[in-house]
Protein backbone atom coordinates (compact mmCIF):
# COMPACT_ATOMS: atom_id res chain seq x y z
CA UNK A 1 0.00 0.00 0.00
CA UNK A 2 0.85 3.36 -0.84
CA UNK A 3 3.11 4.88 2.08
CA UNK A 4 2.28 8.49 2.61
CA UNK A 5 4.99 10.87 4.57
CA UNK A 6 4.00 13.87 6.12
CA UNK A 7 6.88 15.34 7.40
CA UNK A 8 8.70 14.95 3.90
CA UNK A 9 5.28 16.20 2.23
CA UNK A 10 5.39 12.92 -0.17
CA UNK A 11 3.35 9.97 -1.06
CA UNK A 12 5.02 6.62 -2.70
CA UNK A 13 2.83 4.77 -4.65
CA UNK A 14 3.94 1.25 -6.33
CA UNK A 15 2.55 0.10 -9.59
CA UNK A 16 3.23 -3.30 -11.58
CA UNK A 17 3.17 -4.04 -15.02
CA UNK A 18 2.28 -8.29 -14.67
CA UNK A 19 1.87 -10.46 -17.62
CA UNK A 20 2.71 -13.50 -19.48
CA UNK A 21 6.75 -14.08 -20.68
CA UNK A 22 8.24 -11.99 -23.52
CA UNK A 23 4.53 -9.91 -23.15
CA UNK A 24 6.38 -6.81 -23.39
CA UNK A 25 6.76 -5.58 -19.68
CA UNK A 26 10.71 -4.29 -19.53
CA UNK A 27 9.65 -2.72 -22.87
CA UNK A 28 7.08 -0.81 -21.21
CA UNK A 29 9.13 0.26 -18.97
CA UNK A 30 12.11 1.03 -20.92
CA UNK A 31 10.18 3.20 -23.38
CA UNK A 32 8.87 5.33 -20.28
CA UNK A 33 12.66 5.62 -18.98
CA UNK A 34 13.79 6.98 -22.58
CA UNK A 35 10.47 8.84 -23.26
CA UNK A 36 10.42 10.58 -19.65
CA UNK A 37 13.94 10.83 -18.94
CA UNK A 38 14.50 14.42 -17.01
CA UNK A 39 11.78 13.04 -14.23
CA UNK A 40 13.84 9.98 -13.74
CA UNK A 41 17.06 10.74 -11.64
CA UNK A 42 18.18 7.04 -11.26
CA UNK A 43 19.48 4.77 -13.26
CA UNK A 44 16.60 1.74 -14.51
CA UNK A 45 17.42 -1.25 -12.18
CA UNK A 46 16.76 -4.78 -14.27
CA UNK A 47 18.00 -8.05 -12.74
CA UNK A 48 18.27 -9.95 -15.93
CA UNK A 49 19.21 -13.79 -16.16
CA UNK A 50 22.02 -14.30 -19.08
CA UNK A 51 19.46 -15.09 -21.95
CA UNK A 52 18.04 -11.05 -20.95
CA UNK A 53 14.63 -12.01 -19.54
CA UNK A 54 13.62 -11.05 -16.37
CA UNK A 55 15.27 -12.86 -13.54
CA UNK A 56 13.45 -10.84 -10.21
CA UNK A 57 12.26 -7.53 -11.49
CA UNK A 58 12.92 -4.02 -13.04
CA UNK A 59 12.07 -1.11 -11.00
CA UNK A 60 12.15 2.49 -11.74
CA UNK A 61 11.37 5.22 -9.63
CA UNK A 62 9.17 8.34 -11.69
CA UNK A 63 8.75 11.97 -9.95
CA UNK A 64 5.12 12.90 -10.96
CA UNK A 65 5.25 16.40 -9.59
CA UNK A 66 2.90 17.66 -6.93
CA UNK A 67 -0.46 16.84 -5.80
CA UNK A 68 -1.94 18.43 -2.69
CA UNK A 69 0.87 20.15 -1.99
CA UNK A 70 2.82 16.37 -2.31
CA UNK A 71 5.51 15.23 -3.90
CA UNK A 72 4.22 12.02 -5.60
CA UNK A 73 6.40 9.35 -6.70
CA UNK A 74 5.50 6.71 -8.76
CA UNK A 75 7.72 3.07 -8.45
CA UNK A 76 7.14 1.14 -11.61
CA UNK A 77 8.15 -2.44 -11.38
CA UNK A 78 7.74 -5.13 -13.87
CA UNK A 79 7.22 -9.05 -12.79
CA UNK A 80 9.35 -11.99 -14.35
CA UNK A 81 6.73 -13.31 -16.58
CA UNK A 82 8.22 -17.26 -17.03
CA UNK A 83 5.70 -19.11 -15.16
CA UNK A 84 8.44 -21.13 -13.16
CA UNK A 85 9.22 -17.71 -10.94
CA UNK A 86 5.83 -17.56 -9.57
CA UNK A 87 7.40 -16.73 -5.78
CA UNK A 88 9.04 -13.93 -7.21
CA UNK A 89 6.31 -12.63 -8.79
CA UNK A 90 4.55 -13.14 -5.50
CA UNK A 91 7.07 -11.07 -3.54
CA UNK A 92 7.24 -7.97 -5.53
CA UNK A 93 3.53 -8.15 -5.50
CA UNK A 94 3.84 -7.16 -1.58
CA UNK A 95 2.44 -3.53 -1.02
CA UNK A 96 1.21 -2.91 -4.62
CA UNK A 97 -1.72 -0.43 -5.31
CA UNK A 98 -1.70 -0.80 -8.83
CA UNK A 99 -1.25 -3.29 -11.81
CA UNK A 100 -0.63 -3.03 -15.27
CA UNK A 101 -1.71 -6.30 -17.20
CA UNK A 102 0.60 -6.53 -20.35
CA UNK A 103 -1.15 -8.77 -22.52
CA UNK A 104 0.64 -10.44 -25.66
CA UNK A 105 -1.61 -10.05 -28.18
CA UNK A 106 0.15 -12.77 -30.32
CA UNK A 107 -2.17 -15.08 -31.37
CA UNK A 108 -0.35 -18.19 -30.28
CA UNK A 109 -0.09 -17.02 -26.83
CA UNK A 110 -3.71 -16.34 -26.08
CA UNK A 111 -3.82 -19.23 -23.37
CA UNK A 112 -0.62 -18.08 -21.78
CA UNK A 113 -2.70 -14.35 -21.27
CA UNK A 114 -5.34 -16.09 -19.52
CA UNK A 115 -3.33 -18.35 -17.44
CA UNK A 116 -1.09 -15.53 -16.16
CA UNK A 117 -4.06 -13.70 -15.07
CA UNK A 118 -5.23 -16.28 -13.10
CA UNK A 119 -2.44 -15.94 -12.15
CA UNK A 120 -2.35 -12.31 -11.13
CA UNK A 121 -5.44 -13.00 -9.53
CA UNK A 122 -4.55 -15.95 -7.22
CA UNK A 123 -1.31 -14.16 -5.78
CA UNK A 124 -3.07 -11.04 -5.12
CA UNK A 125 -5.59 -13.35 -2.86
CA UNK A 126 -2.12 -13.63 -0.58
CA UNK A 127 -2.02 -10.64 0.31
CA UNK A 128 -6.18 -10.41 0.84
CA UNK A 129 -6.33 -8.63 -1.93
CA UNK A 130 -9.05 -8.99 -5.27
CA UNK A 131 -7.84 -8.73 -8.70
CA UNK A 132 -11.99 -7.08 -8.33
CA UNK A 133 -10.75 -4.35 -6.42
CA UNK A 134 -7.74 -3.19 -6.97
CA UNK A 135 -6.99 -0.39 -9.65
CA UNK A 136 -6.11 -2.67 -12.90
CA UNK A 137 -5.77 -1.26 -16.74
CA UNK A 138 -5.61 -3.52 -19.70
CA UNK A 139 -2.75 -2.98 -22.42
CA UNK A 140 -3.58 -5.44 -25.61
CA UNK A 141 0.61 -5.18 -26.55
CA UNK A 142 2.59 -5.89 -29.68
CA UNK A 143 -0.34 -4.56 -32.14
CA UNK A 144 2.58 -3.48 -34.38
CA UNK A 145 3.04 -7.61 -35.59
CA UNK A 146 -0.28 -7.48 -37.43
CA UNK A 147 1.67 -5.23 -39.71
CA UNK A 148 3.96 -7.47 -40.78
CA UNK A 149 0.88 -10.29 -41.35
CA UNK A 150 1.92 -12.33 -38.01
CA UNK A 151 -1.47 -13.62 -37.04
CA UNK A 152 -2.91 -11.07 -33.62
CA UNK A 153 -6.08 -11.44 -31.63
CA UNK A 154 -8.55 -9.12 -32.16
CA UNK A 155 -9.44 -6.83 -29.42
CA UNK A 156 -13.06 -8.30 -28.88
CA UNK A 157 -11.22 -11.87 -28.17
CA UNK A 158 -8.90 -10.15 -25.65
CA UNK A 159 -11.81 -8.34 -23.94
CA UNK A 160 -13.92 -11.44 -23.54
CA UNK A 161 -10.58 -13.30 -22.59
CA UNK A 162 -9.42 -11.51 -20.13
CA UNK A 163 -11.73 -8.30 -19.42
CA UNK A 164 -15.18 -9.50 -19.38
CA UNK A 165 -15.76 -9.67 -15.86
CA UNK A 166 -12.94 -6.90 -14.80
CA UNK A 167 -14.34 -4.55 -16.83
CA UNK A 168 -11.36 -2.86 -16.74
CA UNK A 169 -9.79 0.15 -19.36
CA UNK A 170 -8.25 -1.29 -22.14
CA UNK A 171 -5.57 -0.08 -24.37
CA UNK A 172 -4.20 -1.78 -27.55
CA UNK A 173 -0.47 -0.76 -27.52
CA UNK A 174 2.51 -1.29 -29.30
CA UNK A 175 5.26 -0.90 -26.52
CA UNK A 176 8.12 -1.29 -28.85
CA UNK A 177 7.11 1.75 -31.28
CA UNK A 178 5.80 3.13 -27.72
CA UNK A 179 1.74 3.40 -29.10
CA UNK A 180 -0.34 3.59 -25.76
CA UNK A 181 2.66 3.11 -23.31
CA UNK A 182 2.47 6.69 -21.88
CA UNK A 183 -1.84 6.29 -21.61
CA UNK A 184 -1.80 3.27 -20.08
CA UNK A 185 0.97 4.57 -17.85
CA UNK A 186 -0.90 7.88 -17.00
CA UNK A 187 -4.14 5.59 -16.43
CA UNK A 188 -2.95 3.64 -13.69
CA UNK A 189 -1.78 6.41 -11.83
CA UNK A 190 -5.03 8.80 -12.34
CA UNK A 191 -6.82 5.37 -10.89
CA UNK A 192 -4.10 4.91 -8.14
CA UNK A 193 -4.53 8.51 -6.74
CA UNK A 194 -8.33 8.21 -7.18
CA UNK A 195 -8.45 5.04 -5.14
CA UNK A 196 -5.94 6.23 -2.39
CA UNK A 197 -7.55 9.47 -2.45
CA UNK A 198 -10.97 7.44 -0.91
CA UNK A 199 -8.66 5.98 0.99
CA UNK A 200 -7.49 8.96 3.12
CA UNK A 201 -11.21 9.83 3.17
CA UNK B 1 -1.27 -4.32 5.78
CA UNK B 2 -2.00 -0.47 6.09
CA UNK B 3 -0.29 1.77 8.42
CA UNK B 4 0.41 5.69 9.22
CA UNK B 5 2.97 7.40 11.04
CA UNK B 6 2.45 10.97 12.48
CA UNK B 7 5.06 13.80 12.45
CA UNK B 8 5.98 13.03 15.84
CA UNK B 9 6.71 9.43 15.46
CA UNK B 10 8.68 10.14 12.33
CA UNK B 11 10.72 12.90 14.40
CA UNK B 12 11.11 10.03 17.34
CA UNK B 13 12.49 7.52 14.75
CA UNK B 14 15.14 9.98 12.90
CA UNK B 15 16.24 11.16 16.14
CA UNK B 16 16.63 7.11 17.09
CA UNK B 17 18.65 6.59 13.91
CA UNK B 18 20.80 9.96 14.28
CA UNK B 19 21.90 9.01 17.43
CA UNK B 20 21.73 5.43 17.91
CA UNK B 21 23.86 4.86 14.50
CA UNK B 22 24.82 7.92 12.00
CA UNK B 23 26.76 9.61 15.17
CA UNK B 24 28.91 6.34 15.78
CA UNK B 25 30.01 6.92 12.42
CA UNK B 26 27.25 4.58 10.49
CA UNK B 27 27.08 6.14 6.41
CA UNK B 28 23.96 5.79 6.16
CA UNK B 29 20.33 4.26 7.13
CA UNK B 30 16.96 3.80 5.75
CA UNK B 31 14.07 2.37 7.35
CA UNK B 32 11.91 0.62 4.89
CA UNK B 33 8.85 -1.56 4.78
CA UNK B 34 8.53 -4.78 2.92
CA UNK B 35 7.05 -2.98 0.13
CA UNK B 36 10.32 -1.18 -0.65
CA UNK B 37 9.08 2.38 0.92
CA UNK B 38 11.09 4.74 2.54
CA UNK B 39 9.91 5.48 5.64
CA UNK B 40 12.96 7.11 7.34
CA UNK B 41 16.15 8.14 5.49
CA UNK B 42 19.32 9.49 7.04
CA UNK B 43 23.44 9.79 5.54
CA UNK B 44 25.70 11.42 7.18
CA UNK B 45 26.15 14.28 4.49
CA UNK B 46 28.36 12.48 2.08
CA UNK B 47 26.13 9.38 0.63
CA UNK B 48 24.95 9.75 -2.63
CA UNK B 49 23.12 6.63 -3.09
CA UNK B 50 20.34 6.12 -5.01
CA UNK B 51 18.29 5.23 -1.86
CA UNK B 52 14.95 4.42 -3.97
CA UNK B 53 16.59 1.81 -6.08
CA UNK B 54 18.09 0.32 -2.64
CA UNK B 55 15.16 0.37 -1.00
CA UNK B 56 13.36 -1.90 -4.00
CA UNK B 57 16.32 -4.34 -4.04
CA UNK B 58 16.47 -4.61 -0.06
CA UNK B 59 12.66 -5.37 0.01
CA UNK B 60 13.07 -7.77 -2.63
CA UNK B 61 16.08 -9.51 -1.58
CA UNK B 62 14.97 -9.55 1.99
CA UNK B 63 11.65 -11.34 0.57
CA UNK B 64 14.07 -13.83 -1.36
CA UNK B 65 16.17 -14.58 1.53
CA UNK B 66 13.31 -15.24 3.68
CA UNK B 67 11.88 -17.76 0.98
CA UNK B 68 14.95 -19.33 0.97
CA UNK B 69 15.31 -19.84 4.76
CA UNK B 70 11.21 -21.28 4.40
CA UNK B 71 12.57 -23.60 1.94
CA UNK B 72 15.24 -25.60 4.21
CA UNK B 73 13.10 -25.34 7.48
CA UNK B 74 14.25 -22.07 8.50
CA UNK B 75 11.77 -19.54 10.26
CA UNK B 76 14.40 -16.69 8.70
CA UNK B 77 18.24 -16.20 8.87
CA UNK B 78 19.38 -13.75 11.60
CA UNK B 79 22.32 -12.07 10.57
CA UNK B 80 22.27 -10.61 6.82
CA UNK B 81 24.98 -8.97 5.75
CA UNK B 82 26.73 -7.93 2.73
CA UNK B 83 30.60 -7.40 2.72
CA UNK B 84 32.29 -5.01 0.29
CA UNK B 85 35.88 -3.54 0.33
CA UNK B 86 34.97 -0.15 1.49
CA UNK B 87 31.31 -0.25 2.27
CA UNK B 88 29.19 -3.23 3.73
CA UNK B 89 25.04 -3.18 4.35
CA UNK B 90 23.39 -4.66 7.25
CA UNK B 91 19.37 -5.76 7.35
CA UNK B 92 18.12 -5.84 10.13
CA UNK B 93 14.16 -6.89 10.21
CA UNK B 94 11.94 -4.68 12.78
CA UNK B 95 8.81 -6.35 13.69
CA UNK B 96 7.11 -8.50 10.69
CA UNK B 97 6.65 -5.40 8.25
CA UNK B 98 9.61 -3.03 8.19
CA UNK B 99 13.16 -3.50 7.36
CA UNK B 100 16.51 -1.52 8.81
CA UNK B 101 19.31 -0.76 5.94
CA UNK B 102 22.39 -0.05 7.74
CA UNK B 103 25.53 1.29 5.19
CA UNK B 104 28.83 1.15 6.81
CA UNK B 105 32.62 1.67 6.17
CA UNK B 106 35.95 -0.40 7.65
CA UNK B 107 35.94 2.16 10.67
CA UNK B 108 32.94 0.45 12.63
CA UNK B 109 33.42 -3.59 13.32
CA UNK B 110 30.12 -5.51 12.71
CA UNK B 111 30.09 -6.29 15.99
CA UNK B 112 29.81 -2.78 17.27
CA UNK B 113 27.34 -2.32 14.55
CA UNK B 114 24.94 -5.14 15.14
CA UNK B 115 24.48 -4.19 19.08
CA UNK B 116 23.48 -0.61 18.32
CA UNK B 117 21.34 -2.04 15.22
CA UNK B 118 19.74 -4.16 18.03
CA UNK B 119 19.22 -1.11 20.67
CA UNK B 120 18.10 1.07 17.50
CA UNK B 121 15.53 -1.39 16.77
CA UNK B 122 14.53 -1.81 20.15
CA UNK B 123 13.60 1.50 20.41
CA UNK B 124 12.01 1.73 16.64
CA UNK B 125 10.13 -1.21 18.15
CA UNK B 126 8.34 1.42 20.47
CA UNK B 127 8.14 3.97 18.68
CA UNK B 128 5.85 1.85 15.88
CA UNK B 129 3.72 0.49 18.44
CA UNK B 130 2.87 3.85 19.43
CA UNK B 131 0.68 4.05 17.00
CA UNK B 132 -1.88 1.27 17.63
Amino acid sequence: MAFINVKRKEVQVKIVYYGPGRGGKTTNLEYIYNKFNDRIQTEMVAIKTHGDRTLFFDFMPFDMGQIKGYDVKIQLYTVPGQVKYDATRRLVLRGVDGIVFVADSLAVRREKNIHSLKNLQDNLATYSKSIHKIPLVMQYNKRDLSKQGIPVLSQDTLEKDLNSRLKAPSFLASALEGKNVAATMKKIIVMVMVSLQKELQ
Amino acid sequence: MSYTFDHKQLDALEEVLQQGLIDLGVHCVVLIDMSGNIIVNLDNGRMKHDVYSLAALAAGNFGAVSTMAKIIGEDEFSLLFHKGKKENIHFSKVMKDFLLVTIFGKDVSLGFLRLKVTEAVEEIKKILQSQQ
